[in-house]
C-alpha cells in the first residue's frame, strides 16, 4: 500500500514534466523575453517616478525629443525645434504622427499633459522637474492659474515653450519621461485610462501595450502606427514580473529570458564574480555616484577636517576589487565621468593626510581619540550596502583606531531619519536625471532643499551655481560649475566612493539595444539575429 | 450548536474590530510614509499627494473613514500601485495563493498522514527511521532553500519544469512542493506520535483479536483518534498556506497574496496593510471556527456547548 503511494507521488512529478516552451529565437520569431524586477506602480506618464514604470512607459510613449547614441538628443515627436536668441523660448514643430488609436498627435496633447502635472491638486511625484517652465513653481503652488504657465499651443502642430531662465540642457530634459505627452482626448474623459491594458490605454511609442496581468506579466507588440515603425524589427516583447534576482538569472540560464540585469532589474551580487570569470558579463558606465553623506550640522562632522579625514581614509580601490567586483571607477569627485572629465579632488586612500587631518580636527574640537563619542554609520538594509559599510568600518578603524558603529535600518525608516537629519554618516547614491552637472548640484543648492540631507550650505557655492544658471555662454557656464565643484569638494559634505556601473547578461542573438548612462534601455532598434 | 456558533461569531467580529484598530494604531506610529523616495519630493508636491489620498486629515477622520470602508468592503485605493484598489488586489491575489495553497495542503495532509501512519506501524523499524529523518529534514529546511534547490535540480539540471512564473499547472508544482514540505513533516510527526500511543490501547488489541487486518485497524480505529491533534493544527496551517507565502511567491514570481503582507509594509501602503491584515485575521478565525466544528464530527464525545473547546 505504502509502496504504491510512493510510486504514485513519484509518477505525479514525472508525468507533469511537460515540454518547456521553445525559445522564439529558435522559431525564427522576432520576439524577446525580458524581466521587470517589480510591478510598475503606474503606467500613467504623469505620475511615474520609479524605474520599472518608466521602463515600460518609455517603450509605449515618445516625447518631443529622444536620447540617441552617445548622449545626443535627436528629434522624435517634434521634427524640428527653434530657439530664441536669449535661449528662453523654444518652438517645437510636431511631425505628422498618430496615437495608436488613430487620432492625430497635436501640440495641445503636450500642453494639457504638462499643465495637468503642474495642477496643484494633481498627484505627480516629479512635478518639480517642470518648474523650469515659466511660472511652473507658482502654478503648482496655486499662486497663478495654469494660463500663466510658459507653454502654449500656437497651432495644431506648433508648441511654444517659455523657460524661467535659460538652461543648456533643456532639450535633454524634454527627452526624459517627465516631458512626455499623453492623449488629451482620452485622459480628460477617463481618469482611470492607464490602469489596465485596453482600448483606453493609448500611446505613441514604438510598442503597444497588449496585455498587463498585474504582478505577473506585460506583453507589448509593435505599434504599426508609430511614425518610424519601419525601423522597428521586434513584433513582440514579453516581460515577466519577478522580483527575485536569483530566479531571474536561473530563467536566463535555462533559456526562458533573453536578458537579465540592468536596467530593468539587477543581477544577484553573489553571481557577479562567476559571470566575470566566464567572460559573459556586460558592463557599461552609468551617470551616477555612490557616496556617503556627512551630517554637517551635528558633531563631529560640523568640522570640515573631520569630514575630509573620513573621506580620505576610505580605500575605494579595495572596495571595488573585493566587494562590488564590478570594475567601477573609484570616485574622487561628485560629478561622474559620463557628464564631464573628472578632475580628482583628492587622492584615494591617502592615509597620511587623513590621519593628520583627524588629529587636527580632534585638537580643534578639544577631544582625544578615547574621549570621542561613538560615531554611527547608517544605511538601508541591503547586502551590498552592508558589505561596503563593514569594509569601510574596518578601514576607518585601521586609519584612526576608532570603531564606528553600523546601523542598518529599513528603507522608509532610513529616508525618514535622513530627512530629519537623525544621522552622522549615511549611505546615498543617485543616477543623473539629465546630462548636466546641475542634476547633482541642484541637491545642495540651498540648505533647506528637501534633498540636501547633509544640511551643508556655502554662500560661494550657491552664488556660483546661481550665476552659472543665468550664464548663456556654455564654456563660461562650465567653468563656473567647475569652480562650484571645487568649493563643494573642498568642504566635502559627502564622501564619494565609486561611480555606478550597470551590468547585464544578454543572449548573443539579441542585437541593437541602446543603453544610456541614465539607466535606460531603448529597445526601438532591437532585433534578433536569426540563424 | 446554534448558540455556540452565535457566540463564536460575535467573538470573531469583536476580534476583527480589535485587530483592525490595533493595525491602524501601529501604522500611524511607524516612521516613513508612502510617498517618500530616494530623491526627496518638495513640500508642495507631497501636500498634493497627501490631499489626494486624504492623509492630510486628522487621525480620527482617517480611522472613521477606514472603519466605514471595512464594513462596506470598500478598502480604498492602494497608495503605491495607483489605480488599483485593495479589494482588487485581494480578489486577484487570493485565488492564486489559494490554488497553490490547496495543492500544498492536499499534498501535506495526504503524505503527512500516510508517512506518519507508516512510521507508527513500523515503529522503531527502518521504515520508521527513514520517515522520521525525512520529517526532520522537512521541518528544518526552510521553504526558500528547498524552493531554490528544486528550481536548480528539476528546472535547470533536468529541464523538466519551468523555473518560475504562474499560469499553468506545471508552474504550480515546484512551489506547491516547497510549500508542502514543512506541514507534511509536521503532520507526519504528529500522526506518528499519536498513532504509536493509540496502537497500545486496549480497543486496538480487541480489534486485533477479532481478526481485523492492520489496514482496517488503522483506518477504522486508530487514525480517527490519532488525527485530533492534526485537525487542531490544520486551522492555522490552512490559513497560512491559503493566504500564501512571501518567500515562495517571491522566488517563483507568483502573483499571490502572500507577498503583499510584506511588500505593503515596505511601501508603507497603508490601505493595503490594513486590508490584508484584516483579511488574514478573518480567514484565520473562520478556519479556527471550522476546526471547532470538525472536532464534533471526528469525535462525537466532544460537545461544543458544555465543554471548553480549545480555540
Amino acid at each position: 500500500m505504502m509502496r504504491f503511494i510512493f510510486l504514485f507521488a513519484l509518477s505525479l512529478v514525472l508525468v507533469a514534466s511537460c515540454k518547456k516552451r521553445v525559445a522564439p529565437y529558435a522559431e525564427n520569431r522576432q520576439m524577446i523575453r525580458l524581466n521587470l524586477h517589480t510591478e510598475p506602480p503606474t503606467l500613467d506618464a504623469r505620475k511615474a517616478t520609479d524605474t520599472s514604470s518608466i521602463g515600460i512607459i518609455s517603450m509605449c510613449f515618445e516625447g518631443l525629443m529622444k536620447r540617441g547614441k552617445n548622449g545626443t538628443i535627436i528629434p522624435a515627436m517634434a521634427h524640428g525645434v527653434e530657439t530664441s536668441q536669449d535661449n528662453r523660448v523654444y518652438t517645437f514643430h510636431l511631425r505628422d504622427a498618430k496615437w495608436w488609436d488613430g487620432r492625430e498627435i497635436t501640440a495641445y496633447d503636450f500642453e494639457s499633459t504638462w499643465k495637468t502635472i503642474l495642477d496643484p491638486k494633481f498627484p505627480s511625484g516629479f512635478a518639480n522637474d517642470l518648474y523650469i517652465l515659466k511660472n511652473g513653481w507658482a502654478v503648482k503652488n496655486g499662486e497663478l492659474s495654469s494660463a500663466h504657465l510658459g507653454v502654449k499651443t500656437i497651432d495644431r502642430k506648433t508648441l511654444q515653450v517659455q523657460l524661467e531662465y535659460p538652461i543648456p540642457y533643456f532639450l535633454d530634459l524634454v527627452a526624459s519621461h517627465s516631458f512626455f505627452g499623453i492623449p488629451a482626448h482620452i485622459a480628460t474623459h477617463f481618469p482611470k485610462w492607464a490602469d489596465e491594458a485596453g482600448p483606453l490605454f493609448v500611446g505613441n511609442g514604438p510598442y503597444k501595450l497588449k496585455k498587463w496581468k498585474h504582478h505577473n506579466c506585460i506583453v507589448l507588440e509593435k505599434n504599426p502606427l508609430y511614425w518610424d515603425s519601419d525601423v522597428v524589427a521586434l513584433d513582440q516583447i514579453e516581460l515577466t514580473i519577478i522580483e527575485d534576482s536569483n530566479t531571474e538569472l536561473n530563467m536566463f540560464e535555462s533559456g526562458e529570458l533573453d536578458w537579465a540585469g540592468y536596467p530593468l532589474s539587477t543581477l544577484p551580487t553573489d553571481a557577479i564574480q562567476a559571470l566575470i570569470n566566464d567572460q559573459r558579463l556586460n558592463r557599461y558606465p552609468l551617470s551616477g555616484t555612490y557616496y556617503y553623506i556627512f551630517n554637517v550640522q551635528e558633531f563631529p562632522f560640523n568640522n570640515v577636517k573631520m569630514r575630509k579625514a573620513f573621506s580620505l581614509a576610505i580605500n575605494r580601490k579595495s572596495i571595488i576589487e573585493n566587494i562590488t567586483q564590478s570594475d567601477q571607477t573609484p570616485a574622487t569627485s561628485f560629478i561622474p565621468p559620463t557628464i564631464w572629465d573628472v578632475q580628482a579632488h583628492f587622492k584615494d586612500h591617502d592615509l597620511e593626510e587623513a590621519q593628520k587631518l583627524f588629529d587636527e580636527a580632534l585638537e580643534e574640537m578639544g577631544y582625544t581619540k578615547s574621549s570621542l563619542p561613538k560615531i554611527t554609520l547608517t544605511y538601508n538594509t541591503s547586502e551590498a550596502h552592508h558589505k561596503i559599510a563593514q569594509a569601510i568600518q574596518e578601514q576607518w578603524y585601521r586609519a584612526f583606531g576608532i570603531r564606528v558603529r553600523l546601523s542598518n535600518v529599513e528603507w522608509k525608516v532610513f529616508l525618514d531619519e535622513l530627512s530629519h537629519k537623525q544621522f552622522q554618516i549615511a549611505r546615498m547614491g543617485g543616477i543623473a536625471g539629465f546630462n548636466d552637472p546641475m542634476t547633482f548640484f541642484d541637491l545642495y543648492k540651498y540648505p533647506d532643499s528637501s534633498n540636501n540631507y547633509s544640511g551643508w550650505t556655502n554662500h560661494e557655492f550657491t552664488s556660483l551655481i546661481e550665476l552659472a544658471e543665468r550664464t548663456p555662454d556654455i564654456e563660461k557656464r562650465k567653468s563656473l560649475l567647475r569652480k562650484a565643484e571645487e568649493v563643494f569638494m573642498s568642504e566635502m559634505p559627502i564622501a564619494p566612493i565609486y561611480y555606478y556601473q550597470g551590468s547585464y547578461l544578454k543572449k548573443n542573438y539579441l542585437k541593437g539595444v541602446q543603453l544610456s548612462e541614465f539607466s535606460e534601455a531603448d529597445f526601438k532598434f532591437a532585433f534578433l539575429e536569426t540563424p | 450548536m446554534i448558540r455556540f456558533l452565535l457566540k463564536k461569531i460575535f467573538i470573531l467580529f469583536l476580534s476583527l474590530f480589535m485587530v483592525a484598530s490595533l493595525t491602524f494604531a501601529l501604522m500611524q506610529m511607524i516612521p516613513g510614509d508612502p510617498f517618500t523616495q530616494e530623491k526627496a519630493v518638495p513640500e508642495e508636491i507631497l501636500k498634493a499627494m497627501y490631499h489626494h489620498y486624504g492623509l492630510d486629515q486628522p487621525w480620527y477622520v482617517q480611522y472613521y473613514r477606514y472603519m466605514k470602508g471595512l464594513i462596506t468592503f470598500d478598502l480604498g485605493p492602494s497608495f503605491k500601485y495607483q489605480g488599483r484598489t485593495v479589494t482588487e488586489i485581494i480578489r486577484e491575489g487570493f485565488p492564486v495563493s489559494m490554488t497553490l495553497g490547496f495543492e500544498a495542503l492536499i499534498l501535506s495532509i495526504f503524505f503527512g498522514i500516510a508517512l506518519g501512519s507508516l512510521a507508527a506501524l513500523k515503529h522503531l523499524k527502518w521504515q520508521d527511521h527513514i520517515t522520521m529523518v525525512i520529517a526532520v529534514l522537512g521541518i528544518s529546511i526552510p521553504s526558500f532553500i528547498l524552493a531554490t534547490f528544486l528550481q536548480y535540480l528539476i528546472s535547470m539540471k533536468f529541464d523538466l519544469l519551468p523555473v518560475a512564473r504562474w499560469g499553468s499547472f506545471d508552474h504550480s508544482i515546484l512551489p506547491a512542493l516547497s510549500l508542502a514540505a514543512l506541514p507534511t513533516a509536521f503532520i507526519a510527526r504528529l500522526t506518528r506520535s499519536n498513532m504509536v500511543e493509540i496502537m497500545q490501547e486496549d480497543y486496538i488489541q480487541t480489534a486485533r483479536s477479532k481478526g481485523l487486518n492492520s489496514f482496517q485497524i488503522v483506518i477504522r480505529h486508530a487514525l480517527r483518534n490519532a488525527l485530533l491533534p492534526v485537525v487542531t493544527y490544520l486551522g492555522p496551517l490552512t490559513t497560512a498556506i491559503l493566504t500564501g507565502s512571501f518567500a515562495v511567491e517571491k522566488i517563483f514570481g507568483i502573483p499571490g497574496l502572500g507577498q503583499w503582507f510584506v511588500m505593503s509594509i515596505t511601501n508603507r501602503d497603508y490601505t493595503v496593510i490594513m486590508g490584508t491584515t484584516v483579511f488574514y485575521s478573518a480567514i484565520l478565525m473562520l478556519c479556527v471556527l471550522l476546526v471547532d466544528i470538525l472536532y464534533c464530527l471526528i469525535d462525537p464525545r466532544i460537545q461544543l456547548i458544555n465543554k471548553k473547546v480549545r480555540a
